[in-house]
């Protein structure tokens, strides 16, 4: 094992980690408060990839990303506000309804997009590679955005929910809904806000994602696998679990990957399982 | 628990025995058997919903792993595996469907509800991930093709009327399965831990044994499903185990109703009609749009699934007579 190999492989856990990270704190602040494992989370990510995609081929990458953002996140608030809402408390019907979203929403885009790779370009500020110290080599700029972005978005949500009274009442919330109903908050608005949030933060991963890696269909699959062992091996509900859940599962990936590619998934699936044998809520997860 | 009228269930058998003498070939194989091959499937979930409160995802990976486990075993043309002589590469591979699905039910047995759905749908991925991206066991994207059905005698079990017979066959053995297991003291104590695991626990019961044991059931049930859909394709690939395919079979057990396993097979029933004909209905490929759509109002306004209509009959029989009662007595002075 080089230093450069050494290095690299660093660097691409780190990335995938951010990557993931950026996907399961979505899912997980929306499980966290609203208790509604959203089933649709990989293809809310596809819907954003695509439609960041299309804007930013028109009018340039940045907008692309708001666009998506914004789309996806207006998206998760009608699907909670017209479908999710009408069923709170029933966690199995829920889960469903989002399974059937998703099989309908990854036709649709199916449908519309083809069955082909897409590739974004990058603003020409983040193209190229950054060289490394030490004659380590180089590493693309765009991933080390990408790692950037993650930090941001851990600290922009830790910053909502422990600095803002938004924050202080969907913890609130989480620990106790009718107590918050009965105190005056509109509950039901809440509820909005946060699946949008977290439908949005899906969308911002997709554009964020397709420009590191590319965009497929499969990949809506891929990312909701990776959220869900995510947030079950971090903690559901926990933005430090979705944080170490992702770098956890990223790095299992990239080791299995180097050390042994036919059998790759089964480090990431016996960690799953040595998490949930010693803590079943998950490592930073509480009840 | 809702007691089935009988006159259903004779119209039912009288249907299934008419269907090979009238309906041709492709109607046998590709919806009827098809069917209940996927139903096989479907009721695995549906049992273990019903009777133990647990959505498992990752039936169709129990399928899987017995279709590959059986592929690997069967002379197959991607040159992959040992070929053994049927009968025992059977026994092997319903064994690998049933340890996985009590591997799974060990993993998940300190879950519940919808996490334990997240749990079993994350194992199932797993199971898809692995096969894509293993070549020695599984040939990786290609999976294993050219998988002959054995042959019994001179009849190739993959003609039309064997496997038909073949496949309603198992069907109907299963939920007579099902039903008798249901009704013995793990079937009652697998209910008891629907309803309350902690009560169970309480009582004496080893909670995390019966969920494994129940799990184990749930894996033998899917397993015979998957060897049968090996037969049917003659091949098996990591699509058959994706995402796409462990939704499909909750689709079937939704659509046919959780609360009876008799209605996996009128799911499937549904399922495959729509697959099949959905090209005639609607816009060319978008099947499964239509299939998410119909699964979507099912779960909005049909809880019992499409065997639910069925209770409209008798919800009609009902009001009539109660019509017919309340006017007979207006009418007495």
């Amino acid at each position: 094992m080089t230093a450069r190999l050494f290095v690299n492989v660093a660097l691409n856990g780190l990335t995938l980690a951010a990557l993931y990270f950026i996907v399961a704190s979505g899912f997980s602040i929306v499980f966290g408060l609203l208790r509604t494992v959203n089933m649709a989370h990989g293809a809310l990510y596809l819907l954003g990839a695509y439609i960041g995609y299309d804007v930013a081929a028109a009018h340039g990458w940045w907008w692309g990303v708001l666009a998506a953002a914004i789309a996806v996140g207006l998206l998760g608030a009608a699907m909670q506000k017209w479908l999710l809402d009408r069923m709170q408390g029933q966690d199995l019907r829920q889960a469903l309804v989002t399974i059937g979203l998703s099989i309908v929403l990854g036709d649709l885009l199916l449908a519309r997009y083809g069955g082909l790779t897409y590739q974004f370009d990058p603003p020409d500020v983040l193209y190229g590679s950054v060289r490394l110290p030490a004659d380590l080599g180089g590493y693309p700029t765009f991933r080390l955005f990408l790692i950037g972005v993650a930090l941001a978005v851990g600290l922009g949500l830790w910053l909502l929910m422990y600095r803002t009274r938004l924050g202080m009442a969907i913890r609130a919330g989480v620990d106790d809904r009718a107590m918050l109903s009965a105190m005056g908050f509109n509950v039901p608005g809440l509820f909005i806000l946060v699946f949008a949030l977290g439908a949005s933060m899906a969308g911002l991963a997709g554009v964020i994602g397709g420009s590191a890696l590319s965009v497929a269909p499969g990949e809506d699959a891929r990312y909701l696998m990776s959220s869900l062992v995510v947030v079950i091996v971090g903690g559901m509900g926990s933005l430090g679990g979705a944080a170490l859940g992702a770098l956890l599962v990223a790095y299992a990936e990239q080791i299995g990957l180097v050390l042994f590619p036919h059998y790759a998934i089964l480090l990431t699936f016996v960690i799953m399982i040595a998490v949930l044998a010693v803590r079943p809520r998950g490592l930073l997860g509480r009840a | 628990m809702k007691k089935r009228s009988p006159s259903l269930s004779w119209l039912v058998v009288a249907a299934l025995v008419l269907v090979p003498l009238v309906l041709p070939a492709f109607w046998l194989q590709n919806i009827f058997a098809k069917a209940a091959v996927f139903g096989i499937i479907a009721l695995s979930l549906s049992f273990l919903n019903t009777y133990g409160g647990m959505v498992s995802m990752a039936q169709m990976a129990a399928a899987g792993l017995a279709a590959y486990a059986m592929a690997y075993m069967s002379v197959n043309g991607s040159g992959l595996g040992v070929p053994l002589p049927w009968p025992l590469a059977l026994v092997i591979a319903l064994t690998v469907g049933t340890v996985f699905g009590a591997l799974t039910g060990w993993i998940a047995s300190r879950t519940r509800g919808v996490y334990l759905l997240m749990l079993t749908l994350a194992i199932g991925m797993g199971v898809f991930s692995f096969a894509q991206q293993n070549n020695e066991l599984f040939n990786a994207f290609d999976g294993i093709n050219g998988v002959a059905a054995p042959r019994v005698g001179h009849l190739s079990l993959n003609a039309p009327i064997p496997f038909y017979v073949l496949s309603v066959g198992l069907a109907w053995l299963l939920l007579v399965l099902v039903n008798h297991v249901v009704r013995t003291p793990f079937g009652l104590a697998l209910q008891g831990l629907r309803d309350s695991d902690r009560r169970l626990a309480a009582l004496g019961f080893r909670v995390t044994l019966h969920k494994i044991a129940a799990f184990a059931l749930a894996g033998f049930m899917a397993s015979v499903g998957g060897v049968l859909m090996l037969w049917y394709q003659g091949q098996i690939a990591p699509g058959s185990v994706g995402l796409t395919a462990a939704t499909n079979i909750l689709v079937i057990a939704v659509l046919g109703g959780l609360r009876r396993p008799a209605g996996a097979f009128a799911g499937a029933l549904v399922f495959i009609l729509l697959q099949t004909f959905a090209t005639d209905l609607f816009f060319r490929d978008r099947y499964n749009t239509l299939i998410g759509a119909v699964f979507l109002l099912v779960v909005l306004f049909l809880p019992s699934g499409v065997l639910g209509l069925t209770d409209l009959v008798s919800w009609l029989r009902r009001a009539i007579r109660t019509r017919q009662a309340g006017e007979q007595s207006s009418s007495t002075p």
